[in-house]
């Protein structure tokens, strides 16, 4: 079977700004893939070049077999695109909006319809797009990307700006989606996400990809470091500091931040020890490591969102 | 939190025929993104406002300052000496300016054409016999009658003071009101022009400029649609913006404000669209260049203001300098108000529409092919 989308070498550069660098990737049928990185890391550009709305300036690239650039028509039908933005026709209800864009790939109201029902805006299609609120419009928004039953989807920070609840009504969409069997290649400043939604997750910063894996695979290359956190105000940070160095613990990092006392150590056993002969272990969490730790780990540098 | 989701991708579950269940339904992409556009514009209040009615207001208040000017003047070109004229001199001289527009001219045939197409209502000489030749047209009989009365007037008393007697009887002629001087009859050809390349300039810039900066024209581009489709069901939504201004415009000057059509003023019909085309694609050039909304309505606003007042949209150019005259007409909305107006009020036919048609359509190409060059998808 041909891969969904394989990428080699794509270079692009604005000006001064080497927005892509080298990026070379391969997404298999049916794969949920997705791009991590913090703001300007290059993603969004790398999606519009492998949607082919952008033509890169090295590299070369195919979907389904076939190249994006110069615009294909052969392969828009096979292709559904939802943006970052809300790209609407102005003054247009939800079930309009849909049909509208519906009848551009030849599919009749009748399955637009349907489409809205199942991304649960039936009882909304009868509102106009400027006053649905942010989970709505993204819902709606996607819905127009999947009215023509294409086989592989782009989703670029489809859960930006949603509240958790909205998240996570369009995490169980997304998981749905691909579990129809159609490709989704999802970009992401989330780290939660990513581990949640993605098959594979290629981590990215500065325009290249520094690693590529299913999630868990990459938090357990990465040494096991081990998060631990107890409510504020039980132990002083002095106190802590002192105690734990000289029961022998390792100590990543310790910090404060008034609510919670975090401890990253690689062997927890003395901490949790420190603590309990303490009777600090009020609100206490144990954590493994997360894609975070992965971000920090690759880049040397926390992850900003 | 561990991750819980599976390490190895799932295979590709089989993929039912989803779209084709239910039947095809036939849908048409020319018409769904027409009827989009024409709904969005329905419901902007603001856009209704600014293309249906706020030219009304122009008609509504021009027609109304207009009617209080009485204006008495008759129009007549004289041409080479006419001495029954030039030798009234002093207080008589400028009760005969209060009546007569005389203009001076030596080519009579030319003056003759004009005094036919109606930009004079009558041509005056003298031959070397004394006789004075009266030409006017018999266009509107009331004035007509009422220049005759005057000329006649003016020969009797330069007859009798050439006798050398007191005069037995006085004739004191006064202006008399020619009902076809109207201003209705000239300010809804030109305002009607101003409307039309208003709606017609400013929903193509900004339609164009709107469209790339929420992306949904990288959604149209995404899909597989034609740019044919796209421009031409944008076409029909400004064709059926322009015409129903010309509907508008025309019902409400006869019924409101006593616009008298003339014959072939249908003609109004095919002028207005080709018309359009012309002012869409200035629109379509603005959009190409300008980046915001805020620019393309400035560039449009720019374009379309000055070559309103220098196409005689909202007062006639005769007055105006040589040069500014030949700066009018390069503008594609000039040929449109005078194509108007002599199709509309003057009795113009088919000759006189059609080579303004023509012109605005070749107008259109041109602007085209270059916006052809500088558009762009994508802001970057």
């Amino acid at each position: 079977m041909t891969a969904a989308i394989s990428a080699d070498g794509i270079r692009q550069r604005y000006g001064d700004v080497q927005a892509v660098d080298g990026v070379s990737l391969t997404v298999e049928a049916g794969e949920f893939y997705g791009i991590l990185g913090p703001n300007g890391a290059g993603k969004t550009t790398t999606m519009e070049i492998l949607e082919g709305v952008r033509k890169p300036d090295e590299g070369r690239i195919e979907l389904l077999g076939m190249a994006p650039w110069p615009r294909n028509p052969k392969l828009l039908p096979r292709i559904g695109v939802q943006f970052q933005a809300s790209a609407f026709f102005r003054k247009l209800t939800a079930r309009e909006t849909i049909r509208t864009f519906a009848s551009f790939y030849g599919v009749g109201p009748k399955r637009a319809d349907a489409m809205l029902e199942r991304v649960g805006l039936a009882d909304k299609s009868e509102t106009l797009t400027d006053q649905m609120s942010g989970g709505q419009a993204q819902r709606l928004s996607i819905a127009c990307a999947l009215a023509h039953d294409p086989e592989l989807v782009f989703l670029d920070e489809p859960t930006t700006g949603l509240d958790p609840q909205a998240r996570r009504n369009l995490w169980d969409l997304l998981r749905d989606i691909n579990a129809e069997g159609r490709t989704v290649v999802l970009t992401t400043h989330y780290l939660d996400e990513a581990e949640v939604l993605c098959d594979r997750v290629s981590i990215m910063d500065h325009g290249k990809i520094l690693h590529t894996g299913a999630p868990a695979a990459l938090i357990r290359e990465i040494d096991d470091t081990v998060r631990i956190s107890v409510a504020s105000g039980q132990l002083s940070l002095e106190r802590a500091r002192e105690l734990l160095t000289a029961a022998g613990a390792d100590l990543a990092t310790l910090e404060d931040d008034t609510v919670t006392l975090s401890v990253s150590t690689r062997l927890p056993a003395p901490v949790l020890s420190v603590l309990a002969e303490q009777n600090a272990l009020r609100g206490l969490e144990v954590r493994g490591a997360t894609l975070e730790d992965v971000f920090l780990q690759l880049t040397g540098r926390e992850f900003r969102a | 939190m561990t991750a819980t989701t599976p390490t190895t991708p799932k295979a590709p579950a089989p993929r039912g025929t989803s779209a084709d269940a239910g039947g095809r339904e036939r849908v048409s992409a020319f018409w769904s993104l027409s009827r989009a556009m024409l709904l969005g514009m329905k419901r902007d209040r603001t856009a209704t406002f600014f293309i249906l009615l706020f030219p009304l207001v122009f008609l509504v208040f021009f027609g109304g300052v207009s009617k209080g000017d009485h204006s008495p003047h008759a129009k007549v070109a004289q041409v080479g000496a006419v001495k029954l004229f030039d030798s009234i001199q002093g207080p008589d001289r400028a009760g005969l300016d209060k009546v007569l527009t005389i203009t001076h001219t030596d080519d009579e045939a030319a003056t003759l054409e004009k005094v036919r197409k109606g930009d004079f209502d009558a041509l005056i000489k003298q031959g070397a016999d004394g006789k004075v030749e009266l030409r006017f047209t018999a266009a509107d009989q009331v004035r007509a009658g009422a220049l005759q009365g005057i000329l006649n007037s003016v020969v009797q008393e330069a007859n009798q003071a050439a006798t050398g007697q007191k005069p037995a009887y006085v004739l004191d002629s006064q202006q008399v009101e020619d009902k076809s001087l109207k201003p209705i009859q000239f300010l809804t050809p030109g305002l009607l022009g101003w409307a039309v390349a208003t709606g017609a300039v400013f929903g193509a810039a900004l339609t164009l400029v709107n469209w790339r900066k929420s992306k949904v024209l990288r959604r149209l581009r995404l899909a597989p649609i034609s740019a044919g489709t796209v421009v031409s069901s944008r076409i029909l939504v400004s064709l059926v913006t322009a015409l129903l201004q010309t509907t508008v415009f025309v019902v409400v000057a006869t019924s409101f404000f006593g616009l008298k059509l003339t014959g072939n003023w249908w003609l109004i019909i095919p002028l207005v669209a080709c018309a359009t085309l012309a002012f869409m694609s200035i629109g379509l050039l603005a959009g190409s260049v300008a980046k915001t909304e805020e620019a393309a309505s400035g560039i449009s606003q720019v374009i379309v203001l000055p070559m309103s007042f220098l196409s005689g949209s909202f007062f006639p150019m005769d007055g105006a300098p040589g040069w500014l005259k030949t700066v009018s007409e390069f503008m594609p909305l000039h040929y449109l108000v005078s194509s108007a107006q002599s199709v509309l009020t003057r009795g113009g036919g088919v000759m006189d529409a059609l080579p303004t048609m023509g012109g605005l359509l070749l107008f259109a190409a041109v602007l085209t092919g270059i916006s052809w060059k500088l558009f762009k998808w994508e802001d970057a």
